[in-house]
């Protein structure tokens, strides 16, 4: 059977040269200097105390933590009753609920966010409140997905008991549904939260010029400044904040789910 | 439990409507405005079909969407056949290379596009790769690899080890074992890596427009790009959503009717 392993030899060498290679260069290009065309290896936190030092680019942070935030703890709210309430369909009608969720999931991101645009043309909103409304339109259907899979796997008889037991519809749900979902809200949150804090075409699109996120910041270091060097400690910083927010999502989880 | 017309039904099957009545709003209203007379998104003014021709007359938009089809469809190809041989040799290695092999594969799934995006970018420039439809290709097939593996390894774990290895005792080469025996069990889930991977790679923007240089762009990066509003894009959009429906359907219908006509033959 060994034989077998020989068969992801040039995916070994793939990853290598287009996954870890290029993981390293962000490294790399993040604590160095940029000399004239050819790169010195001079080591360096400069790029890294520059963005931390500057009240603008702190500004751009928080601004994506904050709609970022906001925009994962609406999913919630709106996804959790609507994963409830599909739940609580008959199967085939379940079916075909998920099915017209996923539908639209399948459609360009581009073209939707390019659809509210022309929606929110009909309306005087504030850049940030037209961002929102785009983010939460394209992460909702992730969040529902998950959460009705969770409560979709929970066993009937766990409620039938309950009721039994003499607990009412409303203390049902809080005491049995509601932390059994749990582990469904958390893997909503990686799948909403994560992106969004990164996204950089809905602000572009529904924000106008001036509403920049950090996405927007990397795009402008390596594209129109062509600072890598800068561009690339920034999104460093953004990928450290990000696999920080997961292991505390999934230290959540795992205490959630000792109690 | 039985199921009872309560105000309760009601509140939630309303709800639900609400639900999809927003995430179905800017699909329907591109559609309704891909037929409109004028320029306009905000006033529909009188049917017509002016931005379907417009649309066939538009070369940039034409090359966007070809580059964009045959992008995807090498992406997918490609990734699905490496993947899943991967996939089966990582299933026999041993767990440690394994484990650490699948952690770099999850990498451009669980990293922020943009990251995997100026990653690759780097690489490319660094390596004084001129950045065309080749680079833009091999990025697409990195990302859609991981996708592939991700698919194809539950079903890979599920299968019993005994029956490759009787294949194997009983004369057949690794060859026969793999595509006689393996392959066949594993089908399903080869077939959704690959439309999972076919959608990742129609779909991107953010990798793409660090990849693709200047003189390639899928329909992501055409959209974006656009400098003033051109509302062809709606009759895209509306083309689009109708294949993409088409295709869901069928990829619903036709499981369905099978077995339908297996239950038939039963009796």
């Amino acid at each position: 059977m060994k034989s077998f392993f020989r068969m992801s030899y040039p995916y070994l060498l793939w990853i290598a040269l287009f996954i870890v290679a290029p993981m390293i260069m962000i490294l790399l290009y993040a604590v160095t200097r940029s000399g004239n065309g050819t790169i010195t290896f001079s080591f360096t936190l400069e790029n890294f105390s520059r963005f931390l030092s500057d009240p603008t680019f702190l500004r751009v942070l928080w601004t994506s933590l904050r709609i970022a935030l906001l925009t994962t703890v609406f999913c919630i709210l709106i996804g959790y009753p609507a994963a409830l309430f599909i739940a609580n369909l008959p199967e085939r009608r379940q079916t075909l609920m998920i099915l017209l969720l996923t539908l639209p999931m399948w459609i360009n991101m581009l073209l939707k966010t390019y659809a509210w645009r022309g929606i929110l043309m009909n309306f005087e909103l504030e850049s940030e409140i037209k961002v929102f409304i785009g983010m939460v339109y394209d992460f909702l259907p992730y969040m529902i997905i998950q959460i009705h899979t969770a409560i979709a796997k929970l066993d009937r008889n766990l409620l039938v008991a309950a009721y039994d037991l003499g607990a009412n519809r409303w203390k049902t749900f809080l005491k049995v549904t509601l932390p059994l979902s749990v582990p469904g809200i958390i893997s909503g949150i990686t799948l909403v939260f994560l992106p969004a804090v990164s996204s950089f075409v809905i602000p572009k699109l529904l924000g106008g010029g001036n509403y920049v996120l950090i996405g927007n910041l990397i795009e402008t270091y390596f594209l129109v400044a062509g600072d890598w060097n800068f561009g690339s400690a920034i999104s460093l910083i953004m990928a450290l904040i990000i696999i920080g927010s997961m292991y505390l999502t999934k230290k959540l989880d795992r205490s959630a789910g000792e109690e | 439990m039985e199921r009872k017309k309560t105000p309760g039904r009601f509140f939630s099957g309303g709800y639900l409507i609400l639900v999809l009545a927003f995430i179905y709003l800017p699909i329907l209203y591109v559609m309704l405005f891909s037929f409109n007379d004028s320029k306009s998104m905000i006033s529909f003014s009188g049917f017509s079909t002016r931005w379907y021709e417009a649309m066939f007359e538009n070369r940039e938009m034409l090359e966007s969407i070809y580059y964009t089809v045959i992008v995807a469809l090498i992406a997918t190809v490609v990734s699905t056949v490496v993947g899943t041989i991967s996939a089966i040799g990582l299933s026999k290695a041993r767990p440690i290379i394994r484990t650490v092999v699948l952690e770099i594969n999850n990498l451009p799934v669980l990293n922020p596009d943009i990251v995997t995006a100026i990653s690759l970018m780097l690489l490319f420039l660094s390596a004084k790769i001129q950045r065309s439809i080749v680079t833009l290709t091999l990025a697409h097939i990195t990302f859609c690899i991981p996708y592939v593996i991700l698919s194809v390894m539950p079903k890979l774990r599920q299968l019993d080890d005994n029956v490759a290895e009787a294949a194997l005792d009983l004369g057949a080469s690794p060859w026969q074992a793999l595509t006689k025996v393996i392959l066949p069990q594993i089908y399903p889930a080869v077939f959704s890596g690959a439309l999972i991977a076919f959608s990742m790679s129609f779909d991107d923007f953010v990798i793409s427009f660090f990849t693709a240089g200047v003189d390639v762009q899928n329909i992501s990066m055409y959209v974006y790009s656009m400098k003033r509003f051109n509302p062809s894009v709606n009759a895209l959009s509306t083309l689009i959503v109708a294949a993409v429906t088409l295709i869901l359907v069928l990829a619903n219908l036709i499981p369905a009717l099978r077995e339908r006509k297996n239950k038939k033959e039963e009796l």
